[in-house]
């Protein structure tokens, strides 16, 4: 089953997903598409893990062995995106002033329940389910330090439109990623080539930090990242999972607020 | 004005503190405060600096100081309180304390000129920005499994308003072990202060209410064992406590 949290008539409800993708609210009736709003499809702790594609490692590898690295990574290289990165299924990513702004297709694993010190024989348990991430950034030319410029911009993690259970999935590390810039394919790649299954993840990163219901680990993304710009319809799509669409735009420079 | 979260007889309060550090009910009574929970003050995003001090800089063998901040990212399961634990890993050879100051964000930011910065501060607590040196891994350094482990970042005890803290850019920042005093600096070294944080950051991100900035440390790092009493004080703002435990102890303990 497909699940989702929209803001229809001023109340965030959860919802699930019916044939033709309609929600549909708990008293059975179905919800108009077109005067919802998608919001964000998990509410915790967004977890990234970069260069976890083996052709995107691979291809860094000689980089890796040089400094400041010394070695190619031995433990999950792990970044954090922070609350107001957080964006929904239909939202708009401003493209910072005089930046490169590219888009991240991932699978992201949604967890069901408090996970502390798990196995990888286990780990599948705290799994409620996969949801569709684009994890925007701008373009990284060094993994030394911190990317928090790069990657913790306002919007920069939209996840959605909803999230599929976890036994609706039979193989989650064979799904096709694909994504679209106005409908033209840019990037394609399969969650075959994670170089940590989704088991080994939720093992290593619970074996120090404790993973939360609603925690999402964005499991990375495959090479080939682009750049896109103002306009542009962005379009990340993963197998048996859905379609999750955002819209560039202009960024002003952010409001001051108080 | 200090204000605190605490548990006390099963319920999350949040609390005001008076000046001899007890915490007060809102009907007036005054609280033992070794007979509370202290919980972290505050539990956004905490933004941690690197490098801060020169000294520090120095002291890990860094030539020059950074020119632009080294900032990372902690997220809520890294806290815990005043007079909590944090533990050890098995067979590490060094982790170490780091005393330091920390700005609790109190209203939304964005684009705020370094002028107007202090305006957003709701007030400051600090924090034990511990690390272990033998998981420094070159990769988005330092990395999640140096500074974002569980229970590994002592807050607190309690928040003390902006207005009462007039300079927060000339505090001594102390740490004792065991009651012996291993660390030493002042605020007045930071490289980038709060005010310069509030705008780098803010200036390509929303900082939220809750939200933290812990500004750097220090020279004077010592390793820490299971069994040390680890105590990170900064002049006008408190004295932050934490028991280190082992690895085994601390897990054993928290099985459900």
């Amino acid at each position: 089953m497909r699940h989702a949290k929209v803001e229809y008539q001023g109340r965030v409800r959860t919802v699930t997903i019916g044939p033709d993708d309609l929600p549909i609210s708990d008293d059975g009736a179905v919800l108009d598409v077109t005067a919802l709003r998608w919001l964000p499809a998990s509410g915790g702790t967004l977890f990234g893990v970069a260069l976890n594609y083996r052709s995107l490692l691979e291809a860094r590898l000689p980089e890796f062995h040089q400094p400041p690295y010394q070695k190619p990574p031995e433990k999950p290289v792990l970044f954090i995106k922070t609350p107001n990165t957080r964006n929904a299924h239909q939202g708009t990513v401003a493209r910072p002033q005089g930046e490169r702004l590219q888009p991240g297709p991932a699978l992201g694993v949604v967890i069901g329940r408090r996970a502390s010190r798990i196995s990888e024989q286990d780990a599948l348990d705290y799994v409620r389910g996969y949801t569709v991430v684009n994890e925007f950034s701008l373009p990284e030319d060094s993994y030394y330090r911190p990317a928090i410029k790069a990657k913790c911009r306002d919007g920069f993690c939209a996840l959605g439109p909803w999230w599929v259970d976890r036994d609706d999935i039979a193989n989650p590390h064979d799904l096709t990623l694909t994504l679209t810039v106005n409908g033209v394919e840019k990037q394609r790649g399969s969650t075959a080539d994670l170089i940590r299954p989704i088991p080994r993840l939720i093992a290593e990163l619970s074996e120090f930090m404790t993973l939360n219901e609603g925690d999402v680990l964005i499991t990375g993304t495959p090479p080939g990242r682009v750049d896109v710009s103002e306009g542009d319809q962005v379009d990340t799509t993963i197998e048996s999972i859905g379609t999750l669409r955002n819209l560039i735009v202009t960024d002003h420079g952010g409001e001051a607020k108080q | 004005m200090k204000s605190a979260r605490i548990q006390y007889h099963g319920d999350t309060l949040a609390v005001a503190v008076n000046d001899d550090g007890h915490p007060l009910l809102a009907d007036g009574t005054i609280l033992d405060p070794e007979q509370v929970t202290w919980l972290p003050p505050a539990t956004g995003t905490m933004f941690a600096l690197g490098l801060n001090y020169a000294d520090h800089a120095a002291e890990l063998s860094f030539k020059a100081a950074p020119k632009e901040p080294l900032v990372f990212v902690k997220a809520a399961n890294a806290y815990t309180g005043h007079n909590g634990r944090s533990w050890r890993p098995d067979n590490v050879e060094y982790m170490h304390y780091e005393c330091e100051l920390v700005a609790v964000i109190g209203k939304t930011a964005r684009n705020v000129p370094r002028a107007d910065a202090l305006d957003f501060v709701a007030g400051y607590t600090l924090c034990n920005d511990y690390a272990i040196r033998d998981y420094l891994e070159n990769y988005y350094r330092p990395n999640l499994r140096v500074k974002n482990r569980d229970s590994t970042t002592p807050v607190g005890p309690w928040i003390v308003d902006r207005d009462d803290v007039p300079d927060p850019n000339d505090l001594r920042l102390r740490t004792y072990i065991n009651g012996e005093l291993r660390q030493e600096g002042t605020t007045a070294d930071m490289i980038f202060d709060v005010a310069f944080l509030i705008e780098y950051l803010s200036g390509f991100m929303t900082l939220s209410p809750g939200d933290m900035i812990a500004t750097g440390t220090p020279k004077g790092m010592a390793d820490v064992q299971p069994g040390d009493v680890v105590d990170v004080e900064i002049e006008g703002i408190g004295r932050l406590r934490n028991h280190m435990v082992s690895e085994s102890d601390f897990f054993r303990n928290t099985e459900e």
